[in-house]
């Protein structure tokens, strides 16, 4: 009878009191948004390889360097978070998410000075990501160095 | 005089003189907005970082709470306030500048209820004449504090609370005024596994439950001799797990129960479960609460506020949140 006031099981049982994540919905939102983000980024990479001297290969760089423009712009003009809210890992995951990590910080923290403030919090949430964008392709390369010398 | 084991009966005629309310704008637009002294448009109030916006907050709602009654700080005997900041940093700044005797609380979002019940107790035991009370909140300052950066774009999950952007201060003294403070109970820590500081209404629920039936207890009172039993900040989350809690005990809070939480904002303003900080059930009792006493439209409301005892840093290393309420029982005196 006394259910709920069950010490022991009380992180179970208040289960049911949680509101309900919709998974498939949430998948979907992500899904839309960041194809459109991506969208964006094809379109950008296109009218630089249209309109400038680049090709396939060199419109890399500046597409990216637009969309990190685009991103910290909207993070400052207080809309990343929100769309972030609505797509969850859909704005999270693309090179958006990272500079709006970045731009964040640097504004959350731009009170405190530039040097002990920004410069020392820039990294504050993106230093993770890099953290482990680098160990991995570490390990990753090692991994493909044995098998490749392997094969070969 | 002490009832029980945690409550006071207070035995002289205590009463909140005076309140002042300050607010952001997403709670100056909220249900309550009409019942606030103050309500500022953004969330920077005028202030060049958020830190200073909050202290301007409380500064103003300690302006506003001694002006009603034509005090100055000088009149004041003791300063009692709190917030959510390291080292209550809010709070020391504002006393600095009052210069009124000073004590830094921290109860995190109870701070409201131990504030006023020690601030009674002074007063009571003849102490002091008369002490101010005060706690502020600021959700960038509590984002950037306990969470992420303001500006950040990841989501929150739905069991996640909204820190409410105001202030509140009353002032306590046997002055009579249309509203009196009975008694007070002193919360336990009440820890029941929750880790999950995206989910505090399932974590406070415990110790709301646990202050709510010592409470009673102590009293002799039943449920329904209270018009409301307001919690502070349980959310859409806790809410209804404090109220299966008590009734599981045999105690049906169902009919006069409300969360402070749940009446700062409307459905509509995307808060996700609802609102929490210290300002937030602050604000309700000094702003909406007060007034419906002064108005005698309810006769006597235990408030319940509600604290989740956490920082960051032993969040993060897995560790469980204690919690704590404390409330305090006011009642109509009529006049007005």
């Amino acid at each position: 009878m006394t259910r709920l006031n069950d010490v022991k099981n009380y992180k179970k049982n208040i289960k049911s009191y949680h509101p309900k994540t919709n998974y498939f919905l949430n998948g979907l939102k992500a899904f839309v948004i960041g194809g459109l983000i991506c969208d964006l980024g094809e379109a950008v990479q296109k009218f630089y390889i249209t309109f400038f001297d680049f090709n396939e290969k060199t419109a890399g760089d500046p597409t990216v360097a637009t969309m990190i423009l685009i991103a910290s712009l909207l993070t400052g003009f207080g809309v990343y978070d929100k769309i972030g809210q609505f797509a969850g890992a859909g704005s999270l995951i693309p090179v958006t998410g990272f500079a709006n990590s970045i731009t964040s910080a640097a504004l959350e923290h731009k009170s405190e000075g530039i040097v002990l403030g920004i410069a020392t919090n820039l990294f504050k949430l993106a230093g993770s990501v890099i953290v482990f964008g680098v160990v991995s392709a570490a390990i990753f390369g090692l991994i493909r160095l044995t098998v490749n010398n392997l094969l070969g | 005089m002490r009832l029980g084991k945690q409550t006071w009966r207070f035995e002289h005629d205590l009463y909140i003189q005076s309140t002042g309310t300050c607010a952001g704008p997403l709670e100056g637009k909220g249900p309550l907005g009409d019942f606030f002294d103050k309500k500022y448009n953004e969330l920077h109030c005028g202030e060049k970082n958020w830190e200073a916006a909050e202290r301007k907050l409380m500064r103003e709602a300690v302006d506003i709470c001694l002006k009603n009654v034509n005090k100055k700080p000088e009149d004041i005997d003791f300063f009692m306030a709190g917030d959510l900041l390291n080292q209550t940093v809010t709070s020391n700044f504002i006393a600095r500048e009052t210069k009124i005797p000073y004590l830094g609380m921290f109860g995190a979002c109870s701070t409201s209820m131990q504030t006023l019940a020690l601030a009674a107790q002074f007063v009571d035991t003849g102490y002091a004449d008369s002490v101010l009370v005060a706690v502020s909140s600021h959700n960038a300052t509590a984002e950037r504090q306990f969470r992420y950066p303001t500006e950040y774009g990841g989501s929150k999950p739905k069991t996640s609370t909204f820190t409410a952007t105001g202030a509140a201060s009353a002032l306590v003294s046997q002055t009579p005024s249309s509203v009196k403070i009975k008694e007070a109970t002193i919360g336990r820590v009440i820890d029941w596994g929750i880790a999950d500081a995206n989910d505090m209404g399932s974590a406070m629920a415990p110790a709301a439950a646990d202050t709510i039936e010592r409470h009673l207890k102590d009293t002799g009172r039943k449920p329904t001799d209270y018009d409301m039993i307001v919690t502070g900040d349980l959310s859409s989350v806790g809410s209804p797990i404090v109220r299966q809690l008590l009734w599981e005990r045999g105690i049906d809070i169902s009919e006069m129960h409300h969360d402070c939480g749940l009446m700062l904002y409307s459905p509509e303003q995307n808060v996700m479960a609802g609102g929490s900080g210290t300002a937030c059930s602050a604000m309700v009792t000094y702003g909406y609460i007060v007034n419906l006493l002064k108005q005698k439209k309810i006769q006597r409301v235990f408030i319940c506020a509600t604290g989740a005892l956490f920082n960051p840093t032993v969040n993060q290393q897995k560790e469980t949140i204690p919690c704590v309420a404390h409330g305090v029982v006011l009642e109509s005196a009529g006049g007005e």
